[in-house]
């Protein structure tokens, strides 16, 4: 998924290679990255299910103004995946409803 | 725009004949020259100061469209790549093997190698047939533009207007 | 609280044309923009612009991006990223988020430059990972290196879905047909061109009915619509895709503008609601201007050109330019701009400006 050269743009300048967690699962990112890209990378489209009616959703905007990409990252929950920065270490988790915290039932 | 252009995004040959960037046959034959195959009164002129030749003119009012003057045109392809809709091509009928030369933008990756056999494609992206790539430029000046040229049957001048790798 | 000479609220082409022109007659200039990096929509832009020389014609979008960042730069413009500006209030004070703690902030003159956001439609299985906007695509592919995915539909042909179709077929995918609901393509000419040559068929008089897949897109059904945009039963096509990319419009971000009571009109062919303004670049409200596709969608080029003029008209309004001086610089802008908004796309542009420009006397 991932473009190796574009014809335009070349090579992108990507961060260091990092481990990071995706539901207990070890996947590869580069840091810096939106955690978005690094899961889409992983082939991970998937980053929560809706509150009512349990149905899955992922990336719509990719610019952090539809809020549809949030995941729970180091435990804490809506966390707009496409424009939080991959750090080395992440614990990224697939958000159900609200997640966890003093918002959840 | 035409039916063509505005319900399947492409021209007809029939629509260009009357366009004023394209050669006339007699000038196709005779060797080498640019066919700009612009229509639409879009504000934009970089294609006439690219030639060093002064063969095309927009004039003052930068929505007219691109007139090519055939006889100071002598087929250098400065302007392919300076064309920000990639509308510029080149045509030579004059090959004395019953071939043409067409050159066209390209700004794909992998480009194709020279000598490679491609498919050549019509302007609504159908196969024509296998055309030899005779050349590819791409130098820094041409910013990540590259001109391809490709050897077709000359029945392919005027249809040939991009390419598929086969592999 | 902070206090600046002019704020411009938004650092793509328009904030940061106003920006660098202000500051070039000596205003202080503190710009705002919510994202983490500048630029607006210039960075994802990978095509030569049209245009003559003036409008960085031959340009790719983001050379002209990172020209503007190092003029700015030179120029000591202050760009503060991470900021969200939350509203406009009397006297010009506005509270700014930045990251996590909130500022206050004042400002003699306001630009607003917050560009526009995109246009959704709904539809059965809308909500599958794998339906994007267009400009999502466009992100992940020209900022993030990354495919949006294998097999792409593009829903909508005027020049964003015909432009990021084409930026899709160089980033690798495969772009199985462009469809819209109108009966002819709504983009240029030579942009459709050049997918079509590719093997993009265009499907005019369609839509989109149902995206079809389990966790994901795994396929997408269109159907064909009537003179009356109704859905002709049996009339359905069914599309392998894994991505389905919305490019149905953009609506210029006015929020800042409404909450502070800025008078606004309905223009559709400038996107929707609109903030009246004169050809200055001046708001209703008193010291509060506008400038890019906040004021109606258009493009770069004409972002940058407004972007001046209503930098020019800060400087001056402040002081810092003559009567004389401002006139003929904005002239020569004024110019420059009907050269942009002429031709068949150009002039409907052109009048619906003016018709914002009239209701300001009115």
């Amino acid at each position: 998924m991932r473009i190796e050269e574009h014809p335009i743009l070349g090579t992108f300048e990507k961060g260091r290679k990092v481990t990071f967690t995706f539901d207990g699962a070890s996947l590869e990112g580069f840091e810096g990255e939106p955690i978005a890209v690094a899961l889409r990378s992983n082939g991970v489209l998937i980053h929560r299910y809706t509150i009512k009616r349990n149905e899955p959703r992922g990336v719509f905007c990719a610019i952090g103004r539809c809020t549809d990409c949030i995941m729970v990252v180091d435990g804490k929950p809506n966390v707009r995946t496409c424009v939080e920065p991959l750090k080395e270490g992440m614990k990224v988790e697939t958000q159900k409803g609200k997640g966890p915290g003093p918002a959840a039932e | 725009m035409s039916e063509g252009v505005s319900t399947k995004g492409y021209l007809s040959e029939a629509e260009l004949e009357n366009s004023p960037g394209v050669p006339s046959r007699a000038r196709r034959e005779r060797g080498p020259v640019a066919v700009i195959e612009c229509t639409q009164d879009i504000p934009c002129n970089p294609c006439e100061a690219s030639c060093k030749v002064g063969a095309i003119v927009v004039g003052e009012d930068i929505t007219n469209l691109p007139h090519l003057d055939e006889d100071k045109c002598v087929g250098c392809r400065s302007c392919i790549h300076i064309c920000p809709g990639q509308a510029i091509f080149m045509v030579d009928e004059s090959l004395s093997n019953g071939k043409a030369a067409v050159s066209m933008p390209y700004e794909f990756l992998p480009l194709p190698g020279e000598g490679e056999v491609v498919t050549a494609l019509d302007r609504s992206g159908s196969a024509l047939g296998d055309a030899a790539v005779t050349s590819v430029r791409k130098t820094d000046k041409m910013d990540r533009t590259a001109v391809v040229t490709l050897e077709v049957p000359r029945e392919w001048s005027m249809k040939a207007r991009a390419f598929k790798l086969k592999r | 609280m902070q206090r600046h000479e002019m704020i411009s609220i938004g650092a793509g082409p328009a904030g940061l044309a106003a920006a660098i022109e202000a500051a070039r007659n000596g205003v202080q200039v503190a710009v705002f923009d919510e994202n983490d990096r500048p630029g607006g929509q210039l960075f994802k832009q990978i095509h030569k612009f049209f245009g003559s020389r003036e409008h960085y014609a031959r340009e790719r979008g983001f050379r002209i991006g990172t020209r503007f960042l190092e003029e700015a730069a030179g120029l000591g413009i202050e760009v503060s990223l991470n900021s969200t500006v939350m509203g406009i209030y009397e006297d010009m004070a506005m509270n700014v988020m930045v990251r996590d703690h909130i500022e206050q902030v004042k400002g003699e003159r306001i630009l607003v430059a917050t560009g526009a956001s995109e246009n959704m439609i709904p539809f059965p299985g809308w909500t599958l990972p794998g339906v994007i906007g267009a400009g999502a695509a466009q992100t992940m592919a020209n900022i993030h290196g990354i495919r949006p995915g294998k097999r792409l539909l593009m829903v909508g042909s005027g020049n964003v879905g015909v432009v990021v179709a084409y930026q899709m077929l160089q980033a690798g995918c495969a772009v199985e047909a462009i469809i819209d609901a109108a009966p002819s393509i709504g983009g240029y000419a030579v942009h459709a061109a050049k997918v079509a040559r590719q093997g993009v068929p265009f499907m005019m008089s369609h839509t989109i009915k149902q995206a079809i897949g389990k966790d994901r897109v795994e396929g997408a059904v269109v159907v064909r619509v009537d003179d009356k945009w109704q859905p002709v039963p049996g009339s359905e096509v069914e599309f392998d895709v894994d991505t389905i990319c919305l490019a149905v419009g953009l609506n210029p971000m006015t929020q800042l503008l409404q909450i502070a009571g800025c008078r606004t009109a309905f223009v559709s062919k400038l996107g929707g609601r609109i903030p009246v303004h004169d050809e200055n670049q001046r708001t209703t409200l008193p010291g509060v201007y506008v400038a890019g596709d906040v004021s109606g969608i258009e493009e770069a080029s004409t972002a940058i050109i407004e972007g001046r003029i209503a930098g020019l008209a800060i400087a001056h309004d402040l002081g810092y330019l003559g009567e004389d001086d401002f006139i003929r610089q904005r002239n020569v802008q004024l110019e420059s701009m009907k050269g942009l908004r002429s031709g068949t796309h150009g002039d409907e542009r052109r009048k619906a400006k003016e018709y914002l420009n009239a209701l300001m006397k009115g």
